[in-house]
């Protein structure tokens, strides 16, 4: 794998990003309006309950984890959604540009943006609601990183639907983690699901970063067990999304479905 | 692998279910040759041109460039290939430089190359260093995208209808640029046109494609007189209305 094209699609996004000011708003936008609507939200949990959780903690601390994973996701997407709405492909395709190098620049740019959008709502968290996140201190990072891996694997997956269903299929892609939320328990212990739903959650890795989260906020320590099949779960998501984006790529060559993308249809 | 010819292509078919939109052509580009691929709307030229940039791949046959086989080394056969082509407009919201920089890191140029201001230059683009490619008339964002073409030197080029969009002053500069690219042995040209004189003053041979086939295969300038024809303009109009004879080797006779 060569540097230089992989830094070629975190570049275009880049340079996009500088000449747009409505490019870098969404990134900022919508996670510091989540935070601060969850951020009184907790605060007024907390005044009104004698419950003895924390809601700061609990609540806003699972909106700040759900989003990151969100923009994560997002970043992947919104590059590889360039391509589609410049009808880009055929150009960049007729380079040398191997299709792990073109995945690879995809998750760099998801680093880069989502990045941003976790430091914009730790701010705002901290700031105005004494958000006390790093109280939780090294574990952050197995937790970051499990939501991290997920949302690459789900990007990913999501950018090979768009490319064998179309242009049109883009819609189906900005539901996704609002469909996942209720099985991975972003508010709730999975205890609460039905079996079913609670066996759906378990294979997906953000269901253990939110039970952990709770725990500790709980003061009941973590299952580091849980954080180590989490981990194993996103890293096979990822490896089957890869898989599957070079299958349909591998499909839209053969097919011709690359060379005229345009062309709405999931023949 | 060094090779006399930048392109050669052998038996490639392209079929659609039932269609067949390219049937089993053979034909080679030779490093410093202009190869005009002429035909009418759905002759193949399009899907031949994207079957050998990669983007579509063969029923059946193979594509070598420089002597690499594009199915066995794709990247390593699309690093000496570069292609300009009307339907394939590079994104707008991009600048003109911004462009040439993201596709010369897709080529893995390094980026303190000064290959970009060379051609900045050359396709008098300089003023427009900074203009989003979207906002560019139709003859500058030709111009843009035959710099971009070049970018990387290719052995191969495959240009599609590369002057389209020019004013005829412009039109003809750059057809002296490419004609003298080859004429160094720079590199092969495989060229499509609808524009016969451009055609007949550019090309060193030129191949007529219809229904997927080679039909005929010659020099621009004797290929007319030698089928009874007064230009290249009525010999295409002739091919392109008369039905095929049955095919010989894979190739079709003319009638």
């Amino acid at each position: 794998m060569k540097l230089r094209p992989v830094a070629a699609i975190t570049l275009r996004q880049l340079y996009l990003m500088r000449s747009s000011p409505t490019r870098v708003l969404p990134m900022i936008a919508w996670v510091a309006v989540d935070i601060i609507l969850w951020g009184f939200i907790s605060r007024y949990l907390n005044s009104v309950t004698s419950s003895g959780i924390n809601f700061i903690s609990s609540l806003l601390g699972a909106v700040l984890f759900w989003d990151f994973f969100t923009r994560v996701m997002q970043g992947v997407t919104m590059a590889f959604f360039e391509d589609v709405w410049s009808r880009n492909f055929i150009n960049v395709f007729a380079t040398p540009l191997l299709i792990s190098e073109y995945l690879a620049g995809l998750v760099l740019t998801g680093v880069a943006t989502s990045l941003v959008g976790l430091i914009v709502m730790l701010l705002l968290a901290t700031w105005l609601f004494g958000l006390p996140f790093f109280s939780m201190g090294l574990l952050l990072l197995p937790f970051l990183l499990v939501l991290f891996l997920f949302g690459i694997g789900l990007g990913v997956l999501a950018s090979a639907m768009v490319l064998r269903l179309g242009p049109a299929s883009e819609w189906l892609v900005w539901p996704i983690p609002a469909l996942l939320s209720p099985f991975v328990g972003v508010f709730y212990p999975l205890s609460t699901l039905p079996a079913w739903m609670r066996n759906v959650g378990h294979l997906l890795p953000p269901s253990y970063v939110f039970e952990n989260m709770r725990s500790v906020v709980a003061g009941h320590g973590y299952s580091s067990r849980g954080l180590l099949i989490a981990i194993a779960l996103a890293l096979l998501d990822i490896l089957l999304a890869a898989c599957l984006f070079t299958y349909v790529y591998r499909y839209a060559v053969r097919s011709g479905l690359l060379a005229r993308y345009s062309a709405e249809s999931a023949s | 692998m060094a090779s006399d010819d930048a392109l050669r292509a052998e038996g490639l078919r392209k079929q659609y279910g039932s269609t067949v939109a390219v049937d089993g052509i053979s034909f080679g580009v030779r490093v410093g040759e202009i190869v005009g691929l002429l035909g009418p709307n759905g002759a193949g030229k399009t899907t031949t041109i994207n079957m050998v940039l990669g983007v579509l791949q063969p029923s059946a046959g193979t594509i070598r460039i420089e002597g690499i086989d594009l199915a066995r080394q794709r990247s390593l056969a699309l690093a000496h290939t570069n292609f300009s082509a009307v339907y394939a407009t590079l994104p707008g919201n991009l600048t003109v430089y911004q462009n040439l920089r993201f596709f010369s890191l897709l080529y893995n140029m390094p980026s303190g190359s000064s290959r970009i201001d060379e051609l900045l230059n050359e396709f008098d683009l300089l003023r427009l260093r900074n203009t989003r490619s979207g906002l560019l008339s139709s003859g500058e964002q030709t111009r843009l995208a035959l710099a971009k073409a070049l970018l990387n030197r290719p052995r191969l080029l495959l240009l599609d209808e590369p002057t389209a969009s020019l004013d005829p002053s412009a039109a003809d500069l750059i057809r002296s640029r490419i004609r003298a690219m080859a004429s160094r042995g720079a590199c092969g040209i495989l060229w499509t046109s609808h524009n016969m004189y451009e055609v007949e003053e550019t090309c060193d041979r030129v191949l007529f494609l219809s229904r997927g086939r080679i039909l005929l295969e010659g020099d621009p300038k004797t290929l007319p007189p030698a089928h009874g024809a007064a230009s290249l303009e009525e010999l295409f109009i002739r091919l392109a209305r008369e039905p095929l004879a049955p095919a010989v080797d894979g190739r079709a006779a003319v009638r």
